[in-house]
């Protein structure tokens, strides 16, 4: 059987070489990214805002303008629609109510609820939800936290496993990874609510992932051809390690497209977070974090190889699972 | 490499057959499990896949400051009367965060500290620390203020309690399996899967229900009371369902029965007019204290208040002696049983306040749980089909592993009765990705060896020894989001966090040593000189 080789044997790109322009393509479109978020700002989900979101289910595909109408007549503040997923489904968002009071709010769900059902016979309401202003701020509090723990963390694991060029090099490719994704998001309006949170630590988990394949394969070679130069080095690292670095994004694409097609508009923005987010962290570790390492001033001095770096490498060989 | 023993097979077999089937009772419906003699640890599905209620209950703790400060206000009113000689005190007040009182006889300042030392747990409670600061201004006013320990305390006991009224009262409307924790120091969550209309639980946790018994103030000035002041020694509730039109009543302060002493409360009817009512029964010393109570005020008017609301006032005709008593109160079946309901489960010790809420209706639950598993079932298939077109015999392997992992990742969720939500799906779909991540890995870097003119055995056992190394990394930094996010994240990123984490232990298994195992067996088997990789 004739198996299926996406990239050829003795592939040689020389990345290195192509780092000026990957390094004015990326800060380019972080620029660009920064720019689309500060201008056309964040679609943020009730869950960040505060606010309350229904989600409405008609029996066909309705006429906004009806819907809306409806909604503003019942004196709830201005409605917000956006379509999901099939025309059949509406969601619904509202401004937090006055006084914050929960009655006030319940009696609002009702009364949209009962209203939309009374003038569009057959729909039914699929999900609502409502945020205090209060619990919003902590859960953006929370979400920042943790994409600013996850990348320090990860980061800290770099340093302390490679060098500190490693360490810095993964950080500048991840935050361009999450600059592109918050881009595609305010170029998009998709929403932002709490899952999107989780797709950013998955993107950032998934892209370090990648990079430290890379890395671990630089380290290897500059252990094993102590005499070359540090641009061939990351060259043949990256261009070894290309094949799996291309076979993986393929694999959890094709996984991940499955879901974004057939899992359902609930999910949609959060798959589409991870989608642009895996194809973002590609490019990014082979064009991005490792040539930055030359940049950094990375060198292949045998007698920077310390001790403790070795021993800690010979600990870790020993790690996976042993016949 | 070659040496693989016969016990390392068994046992390696043996753990992933024991896992996966601790999946099947998850993926069998419920009817179908109750029937079996021991009943097995089940995967729940989360709110957003079963439908269902979410409520995050905040408590006031002001209200309980308040109530902390009244109820000391009571305890040093009496006490100070007990004493002997008795010691009288006046002008009370509970302003500003703090109890104060005037003794109309500084002489017996000493007398009074001592009681208020006494009341107040000798300046030591349990935690070791004093609950209450006292002070003596001007040497004859006392200041009582809570401490910031004490009022912790406080807090979290009240909580506890709180919690288990919640429980309670949730219990009383029939719901199937709700969660109820505590979250951090003053926050319930709720989770009530299959309820479609969470209106009800929240009038039901809007309750505090306090229920107290007060005589009437009948002296009292009703020209004043309607201008806001009370006489001396009494108070002016509301009385909304008043026939006569006041939509006030003028109340002596001393509560004569409260709710704790309550042992059960039904709904039921009135005989003659056949009106909803609520009827209670006393405990022992309840019923007691009011048959003591009837007896001395017979011909007088009592009033029956909830959270600081008359609901009746009604005279005593004649000693009660039963112990038990019935409300009207222009009641609704609905809210008749509301209300038994949340005096038998008794009164929460601090209101809480719905802060955030979400609802899931069944068809939305049920069609994203459909499309959920298809499109899982379509990923694993388009990796499968594309493992194999890549690596043939390797991709196979890597392809059993990936079908057991996805069975004993259920089975560990399983096994830890955890939940599952839309986005822990998603986090299905991620970890067939990225387990399948690490086989490619290691056939990558056999293809590489094999290139580099290795023989099959050491293009194998190379290829697993460097890989692992690059595995153990990218696991450990995918660990550490992985626990951030269940750490941080609030329920459905939790739900994401659990299967990842579960995923990136249990594919480590599966993807290195299991499929490990598989081709060693398959070299010791052939013994190939070449390899189609």
């Amino acid at each position: 059987m004739k198996l299926l080789k996406i990239i050829p044997d003795n592939t040689n790109v020389d990345f290195v070489r192509l780092r000026g322009l990957a390094f004015g393509l990326t800060l380019a479109l972080s620029i660009l990214a920064c720019v689309l978020v500060g201008y056309r700002g964040l679609n943020y989900g009730v869950d960040f805002v505060g606010g309350l979101m229904i989600e409405q289910r008609f029996a066909s595909p309705p006429s906004q303008d009806r819907v809306r109408s409806v909604v503003d007549a019942q004196g709830a503040g201005e409605g917000q629609l956006q379509q999901f997923g099939d025309a059949r489904t509406l969601t619904i968002r509202l401004p937090a109510q006055d006084g914050a009071d929960e009655g006030a709010t319940n009696a609002v769900v009702r009364k949209v609820t009962g209203a939309l059902s009374r003038q569009f016979p057959g729909s039914t309401f699929s999900r609502y939800s409502t945020v205090t202003g209060k619990v919003s701020g902590e859960l953006i509090r929370n979400g920042l936290l943790a994409v600013a723990l996850a990348v320090l963390g990860i980061a800290l694991f770099a340093i302390f496993r490679f060098e500190w060029q490693f360490g810095v090099s993964t950080v500048v490719a991840i935050i361009h990874d999450l600059l592109m994704t918050l881009g595609f998001f305010a170029l998009t309006r998709f929403e932002v609510d709490i899952n999107i949170i989780a797709a950013f630590l998955t993107i950032i988990g998934y892209s370090i992932n990648d990079k430290i394949v890379i890395d671990d394969r630089i380290r290897e070679n500059m252990r094993r051809y102590r005499k070359m130069d540090m641009r061939e080095i990351i060259n043949l690292s990256v261009n070894e390690t290309l094949p799996r670095t291309v076979m993986t994004s393929l694999t959890i694409l094709l996984a991940l497209a499955a879901l974004l097609l057939l899992g359902g508009h609930v999910l949609r923005g959060f798959t589409a977070a991870m989608i642009l987010g895996i194809v973002v962290g590609t490019y990014s570790s082979i064009y991005v974090s490792s040539s930055l390492l030359i940049t950094l001033g990375l060198r292949a001095d045998p007698d920077r190889e310390r001790i403790g770096k070795r021993d800690a490498m010979e600990g870790a060989e020993r790690v996976g699972p042993r016949a | 490499m070659l040496d693989f023993p016969r016990w390392k097979v068994a046992w390696i077999w043996g753990v992933l057959l024991v896992l996966s089937a601790l999946a099947i009772p998850s993926l069998l419906p419920e009817r179908v499990t109750d029937r079996w003699p021991v009943h097995p640890s089940r995967i729940n599905l989360g709110l957003d896949l079963a439908g269902g209620s979410y409520l995050l209950l905040e408590a006031d703790t002001n209200d309980l400051t308040n109530s902390r400060l009244e109820s000391m206000r009571e305890m040093v009113a009496t006490e100070m009367r007990r004493a002997t000689p008795r010691i009288g005190i006046g002008d009370i007040s509970t302003r500003g965060g703090q109890l104060s009182f005037l003794l109309r006889d500084p002489s017996q300042v000493d007398a009074a500290r001592e009681k208020l030392l006494a009341i107040t747990g000798g300046g030591a409670g349990l935690t070791g620390q004093r609950e209450w600061d006292i002070q003596v201004v001007d040497t004859s006013r006392f200041i009582l203020r809570p401490t910031a320990a004490g009022l912790t305390q406080a807090i979290d006991t009240a909580m506890g309690d709180a919690t288990e009224v919640v429980r309670r009262r949730i219990d009383e409307l029939g719901t199937r399996e709700p969660t109820i924790v505590r979250q951090g120091s003053n926050r319930i969550v709720v989770q009530v899967p299959g309820l479609q209309n969470p209106q009800a639980l929240k009038d039901l946790l809007g309750k505090t229900a306090r229920l107290e018994f007060k005589l009437v103030d009948e002296r009292a000035d009703q020209a004043e009371a309607a201008k806001g002041r009370a006489p001396i020694g009494s108070v002016i509730l509301p009385y909304p369902t008043n026939r006569t039109g006041v939509p006030f009543a003028v109340l002596k302060r001393p509560t004569v029965i409260a709710g704790d002493q309550v042992a059960d409360a039904r709904q039921g009817f009135e005989q003659q007019t056949n009106a909803p009512n609520v009827q209670i029964t006393f405990n022992a010393a309840g019923g007691n204290r009011f048959a003591r109570v009837t007896q001395a005020n017979v011909g007088k008017p009592f009033a029956i208040i909830v959270d600081n609301q008359v609901i009746s006032v009604a005279n005593i005709n004649e000693p009660i002696l039963g112990g038990s008593a019935v409300i009207n109160g222009g009641f609704t079946v609905e809210s008749a049983n509301q209300l038994a309901i949340a005096l038998r489960s008794g009164k929460l010790p601090v209101a809480l306040k719905v802060i955030e809420e979400s609802t899931v209706g069944p068809d939305l639950g049920r069609d994203s749980i459909h499309k959920g598993i298809l499109a899982c079932a379509v990923a694993v298939a388009l990796v499968i089909a594309f493992m194999f077109v890549t690596y043939g015999r390797f991709g196979a392997y890597a392809n059993l592993a990936v079908v057991i992992n996805v069975a004993v990742i259920l089975g560990v969720l399983a096994i830890m009765k955890g939940t599952l939500t839309l986005p822990g799906i998603a986090g299905f779909v991620l970890t067939i990705g990225t387990a399948v991540d690490a086989n490619v890995l290691i056939n990558e870097r056999i293809r590489e060896e094999r290139r580099r003119g290795r023989s099959v055995v050491q293009a194998v056992e190379l290829g697993y020894k460097e890989a692992s190394r690059t595995i153990f990394e990218a696991n450990v930094t995918h660990g550490i989001s992985g626990v951030i996010m269940f750490v941080l994240g609030s329920g459905p990123v939790k739900g994401f966090a659990v299967v990842l984490l579960i995923g990136i232990v249990t594919s480590v298994f599966t993807a290195v040593t299991f499929t490990r195992m598989l081709v060693v067996q398959w070299v010791r088997r052939t013994k190939p000189k070449t390899m189609n990789i």
